[in-house]
């Protein structure tokens, strides 16, 4: 940082952090805060009993799994993505490279009936896999297709600049002491872009987790089969059973703060790396 | 977390020697393989709106989005985004401002607070509002006796709009404004420029593509949000129904080409928030550019 010696004579820090810190306490931090206090009037048993029945827990699994696997398929296809874009020249590339943010910009809705009218049994690819016995939409497939939209471009975004920053020098050696392509690849490129994908792993799967608009069209919400936590907390608010939904809506938080941690961690390694270098 | 990263793609990278690049047929494999699966995931959905929005004719697609539930919905989406959007507009300048130009104990703590909304679930979003200020949450009862609705109301899906887009315009300036230091303010400071003054013609100047970044990615998310808005939303037609919200009532309904019509107006929207965005990161590109051959 630059010139942090002198940095007294610029006006406004009591009202910019003072405005900051207010305004963080009344629209996040006060309002996330009320879930501890709301859990706190229910009694250890009472949480445990409704943070660990069957239903509850097979949505964890079900949101815990499709997005585990949609993370999965977008750090593939997403490193694949940022390569093609980082490495080769071709016609349309820069078309190509806005539309990876279109799920960012895509209202989560619309993208929900979207990919549904796409891969039910009627629709153009629905139909299509239908004879052969596979079912899309309203199945974990259908929602973990939902989370791959909504996932790609964490991992695209999160290992682009750091495709881009590489050294061609560490390739270079690679080759010159005879290794191929392939191999180059697996013992040079990769281990370099691990923390990249890694992280932009992270960020999907913490988003998949939350992930409600683009889910509960394609879902079918079937409790105990397709049925993801968010749709339970909501399904648990409209029968007014407010302790329920709090309950569970702290255990989710509790997983999210501890992606956000790991995010956190993975973030700073990597700067610290690229620093160092 | 990321909101959205700026990424300027250089063309030097993609000019690499034969030897450390791969032979062009499998870079073209490579090529279709990555636009096969863009296909697929993002540019089928997009292309599966007009269609559908089209299946019943021009006529019921134009009837979809003028008849008065469809504009009051866009009214109110409207409404929201305009309260949501300059509200952490602001936020993000304050919070930029006290984050880049000054030093503090705590400050990486307060950017993690800042990106707080972003891990928390829509629907989480929304509950928290409801525990505070529904009819059994904490003011709930206060705020019953004075007559004041905010759950199942406007108010509440402007609140919970407000939460979910808190992070966007800051975590867009923050690193911005951290990289252009504080010479050029402490400069204008020294030759006895007022605080306000020193914002207006030094810092803004300085800022204001990356803050039309963060306002066009805030605005979209307004306008699109679905889960945390739903929750605090009393789902009454004409009244409390914003676009995203619409069309889900729509959908459930089996009004499908009236749920996929009024859905092609939030893809323009989106396509709309990509063009704006690529002509800023162009723009920003370009003043990025200037400043460094100053």
């Amino acid at each position: 940082m630059k010139g942090s010696k002198s940095r007294n004579i610029l006006p406004g820090f009591g009202l910019s952090l003072g405005f900051t810190l207010f305004y963080l306490s009344v629209i996040v931090l006060i309002p996330l805060a009320a879930v501890f206090f709301r859990t706190a009037e229910l009694s250890w048993s009472e949480f445990w009993s409704t943070v660990t029945s069957a239903r509850v827990i097979a949505s964890y699994k079900v949101s815990f799994l499709t997005s585990f696997f949609a993370g999965f398929i977008n750090a593939v296809f997403g490193l694949l993505i940022a390569w093609v874009l980082v490495r080769y020249r071709f016609p349309g590339k820069k078309l190509i490279d806005s539309l990876v943010d279109l799920p960012f910009a895509l209202p989560t809705a619309v993208a929900g009936i979207a990919l549904t009218a796409i891969y039910a049994p009627n629709g153009w690819i629905g139909s299509l896999l239908e004879p052969l016995g596979v079912k899309v939409a309203y199945s974990p497939i259908g929602i973990t297709i939902a989370l791959i939209f909504i996932g790609l471009p964490f991992v695209v975004r999160t290992v682009q600049p750091v495709l881009q920053d590489m050294e061609k020098e560490t390739e270079e050696a690679a080759v010159m002491l005879g290794a191929y392509r392939l191999r180059t690849f697996w013992k040079v490129v990769l281990p370099e872009l691990a923390p990249a994908l890694l992280t932009g792993f992270a960020l999907a799967f913490a988003r998949g987790i939350g992930e409600y608009g683009s889910v509960v069209f394609i879902s079918g919400n079937m409790p105990l089969k397709t049925e993801i936590t968010p749709l339970l907390i909501m399904t648990k608010l409209e029968q007014y059973d407010y302790a329920g939904a709090t309950a569970i809506a702290l255990v989710m938080l509790i997983v999210s703060f501890l992606m956000l941690l790991i995010i956190n961690l993975l973030q700073w390694r990597m700067n610290r790396r690229t620093v160092s270098d | 977390m990321a909101g959205a990263i700026t990424v300027h793609t250089s063309e030097e990278t993609s000019k690499r020697p034969r030897h450390i690049t791969e032979s062009r047929p499998v870079q073209w494999l490579l090529i279709g393989l990555a636009l096969l699966f863009l296909g697929f995931i993002v540019l089928l959905p997009l292309v599966s709106v007009f269609v559908e929005a089209f299946k019943k004719g021009i006529g019921v697609y134009f009837d979809s989005i003028t008849e008065p539930d469809a504009l009051s919905a866009l009214r109110l989406t409207l409404i929201v985004a305009l309260i949501a959007v300059p509200v952490n507009t602001i936020f993000g300048i304050a919070a930029a401002w006290a984050i880049s130009k000054f030093k503090f104990r705590g400050k990486n703590i307060l950017i993690t607070l800042i990106d707080l909304p972003f891990a928390v679930s829509p629907v989480i979003s929304g509950l928290i509002y409801v525990l505070l200020f529904g009819a059994q949450g904490f003011f709930g009862p206060w705020l019953d006796e004075r007559g004041i609705q905010i759950i199942f109301a406007v108010p509440g899906m402007v609140l919970a709009t407000v939460f979910v887009t808190v992070p966007f315009v800051a975590r867009e300036l923050i690193p911005l404004m951290q990289a252009q230091g504080v010479q050029e303010e402490e400069a204008a400071a020294s030759l006895g420029a007022k605080g306000w003054q020193i914002f207006w013609k030094v810092t803004l100047p300085n800022i204001k593509w990356g803050l039309l970044y963060g306002v066009i990615l805030c605005n979209a998310r307004a306008m699109g949000e679905f889960g945390a808005v739903s929750v605090v939303s009393g789902h009454i037609r004409g009244e409390t129904n914003t676009l995203p919200l619409h069309i889900e009532i729509l959908y459930n309904e089996y009004q499908f080409s009236a749920s996929f019509a009024v859905a092609s107006l939030l893809v323009m929207l989106a396509v709309v928030t990509l063009i704006a965005k690529s002509i800023v990161e162009w723009k920003s590109g370009q003043q990025k550019r200037a400043h460094q051959t100053d």
